[in-house]
């Protein structure tokens, strides 16, 4: 060993209920830090010293023997270390394949009856030509029941599989949609595995005998909707402009009222006309009566007039914080709070998920498009460069592993000195995609954001498990939980 | 441990597997013949920089045992490291305290990212 001379490690140190923190890079670990532990993190965080020094200059606050015992401690979890010795690298581990598929994602139409401003799929980003392409415009029945035999396969051992039926508009094929839900429990039963359904829908055409079916049928749904009227038809606007508040509205209600098996959640799109936030919320949980609500920026090319400046981003970030602190106060009473965005970073901080990936896509979760080609998530349905085989075939299972070879954290170069990495992973591919070009590039665009968001999620994290860590337990369960889809 | 108190379930784990610190933990330099304690995996020393040629011997490094690079202890790019940071001969490389201090920004690893380095021109 060389003169060990000490400096810190890669962590993120923050405060909740008046106490000091570290989350650690790369492990994900959450500590707390006692008066010792934190004033050597602090005094390495100045300047790197040698152990002596360090026990020199902090006896007069600690007993020197308490001060060694902090150091063993801290080189133990790798909070500090040798700054003459690099960290190891990395292995740069794959999943081990065939990896089981456990959300198959169909798209039963690229069709859709509104035409939103800022609509991946149909606006000025999108990937594939839905008017003029060759993809035919609704899965057939044939397709649908494949795309079914083919999830079952991929499953492998997996006792349970997610369908989420999706667009375009998923409604406008739901002849296809009721016949393959029927289709896929009569198999599940057959091979004895189970089946789980949800769809995303932007609730123009929830008519009673739809209402109906999705009730009996447990399906979940999620509602697309940016908000009260003026905000949701500022941009979700039917083919002759007009604005869908008005014809949506009595719909969702009606489908709240029925429809009770299964939280029903809204998703909400910010842009740069929509990012009154708390206002969103309160009009959705509130006043309209969703059990949660989840709210993404916009995915588009920055000079859009519906793209969020950076400034809009920043009162984002301001406006979720208000929202998860208000979250944390009905969690420590064991009140639910329906702001999903700060619910789902709590569970991956409570695990201690440290990804390689960003997200399940071209791993257990994978789209499918109207003709049955398979593809990275739903947002790439129907692309050529993002095919990973079809449901006929099977998964190309070469093009999935050259994907998963491609795209490590590992070989973002970039976020390797990030300390919201084991969270953020670079991000959505299709946000990268659409502002770079390539789904390997890291989403540059949202690092200062991520960092604050994941900061601000720690500090709620931090609090309950000191005001009621009970609350936590909850993430504790095992069992595999659908990809969102988003 | 008593001045780390484990929070997430990470944190258990990982205290689970350095040592609850009542054993010594890896990496502490205590040789438990090649067993790290508890019967875990071997112990390995950690990689290290060795500080100029003169002044550190690693065997292996300029050729492998065939007299090739394949084989290497360490990736032959790490040259460009060893030689530029650690060594009181610098090797040829552009001035990173004065001139090009960026020259290295986007290689965070030598041995993957070596390629990215900048051309400098004076």
């Amino acid at each position: 060993m060389s003169a060990n001379m000490l400096g810190n490690g890669e962590y993120h140190r923050f405060e909740a209920a008046g106490q000091p923190f570290v989350y650690l890079v790369p492990s994900a670990a959450v500590f707390a830090l006692d008066g010792p532990a934190d004033a050597i993190l602090r005094a390495l965080a100045e300047r790197s010293r040698t152990r002596g020094e360090l026990v020199d200059e902090l006896s007069e606050m600690f007993p020197r023997a308490e001060i060694e015992e902090t150091i063993t401690e801290l080189v133990r979890v790798r909070a500090i270390g040798d700054v003459h010795v690099p960290d190891k690298p990395m292995p740069k581990f794959f999943p081990l394949t065939p990896f089981p598929l456990t959300t198959m994602v169909l798209n039963v139409t690229n069709q859709c009856n509104l035409s939103c401003t800022y609509c991946y799929e149909y606006g000025e980003d999108k990937i594939v030509d839905t008017e003029n392409g060759k993809k035919p415009k609704f899965m057939n029945e044939e397709t649908a029941r494949e795309s079914v035999e083919f999830m079952f396969k991929e499953s492998g051992d997996n006792k349970m599989a997610h369908l989420t039926f999706f667009g375009g508009e998923t409604l406008l094929n739901f002849p296809v949609l009721q016949k393959t839900v029927l289709y896929a429990r009569q198999r599940a039963a057959e091979l004895g595995k189970q089946v789980d359904f949800s769809l995303t829908t932007n609730a123009t055409l929830l008519k009673p005998e739809v209402i109906e079916f999705l009730a009996d049928n447990g399906v979940g749904v999620t509602i697309s909707i940016d908000g009260p009227k003026e905000m949701q038809d500022k941009f979700r606007v039917f083919h002759n402009g007009e604005g869908s508040y008005d014809v949506v509205a009595p719909k969702i209600k009606e489908l709240l009222r029925r429809h009770t098996s299964r939280p029903i959640g809204a998703r909400v799109t910010l842009t740069s006309g929509v990012l009154d936030i708390k206002r969103i919320f309160r009009h959705l949980t509130e006043e309209m009566g969703f059990w949660e609500v989840g709210f993404a920026p916009v995915t588009t090319s920055p000079n859009r007039e519906y793209a969020i400046s950076t400034p809009g981003m920043d009162s984002v970030l301001a406006q979720f914080e208000e929202l998860a602190f208000e979250f944390l106060e009905a969690a420590v009473a064991n009140r639910h709070h329906g702001f999903s965005n700060v619910k789902d970073t709590l569970e991956e901080i409570h695990k201690g998920v440290s990804k390689a990936y960003p997200c399940g896509a071209g791993l257990g979760l994978l789209g499918v498009a109207t003709d049955g080609d398979v593809a990275l998530c739903h947002r790439f349905a129907g692309s050529e460069a993002h095919k990973f085989g079809d449901v006929r075939h099977g998964i190309d299972r070469q093009a999935q592993t050259s994907f998963l070879e491609k795209h490590h954290i590992e070989d973002k170069t970039d976020c390797s000195t990030c300390w919201a990495r084991p969270l953020c992973s670079g991000g959505c591919y299709h946000e990268a995609y659409t502002r770079y070009g390539e789904t390997t590039h890291p989403n540059l665009h949202f690092c200062e954001w991520i960092r604050g968001w994941t900061d601000v999620c720690l500090r709620v994290y931090g609090e309950l498990s000191q005001r009621n860590p009970g609350y936590l337990a909850q993430f504790d369960r095992t069992e595999s939980v659908a990809e969102l889809v988003s | 441990m008593k001045h780390l108190k484990a929070v997430n379930s990470k944190a258990g784990r990982v205290l689970r597997y350095v040592g609850d610190g009542a054993s010594p933990a890896k990496g502490d330099g205590d040789v438990v013949a090649l067993q790290g304690p508890g019967g875990g995996a071997p112990q390995q020393a950690p990689a290290h920089i060795p500080l100029g040629c003169s002044l550190a011997f690693s065997p292996g490094w300029e050729a492998d045992r065939t007299g090739g690079t394949a084989g290497l202890c360490q990736p032959v790019e790490r040259d460009i490291f060893d030689c530029h940071l650690g060594c009181f001969w610098p090797a040829q490389v552009p001035d990173q305290l004065n001139h090009a201090p960026t020259w290295t920004a986007t290689c965070a690893s030598a041995q993957k990212d070596w390629r990215k380095m900048d051309i400098v021109f004076p």
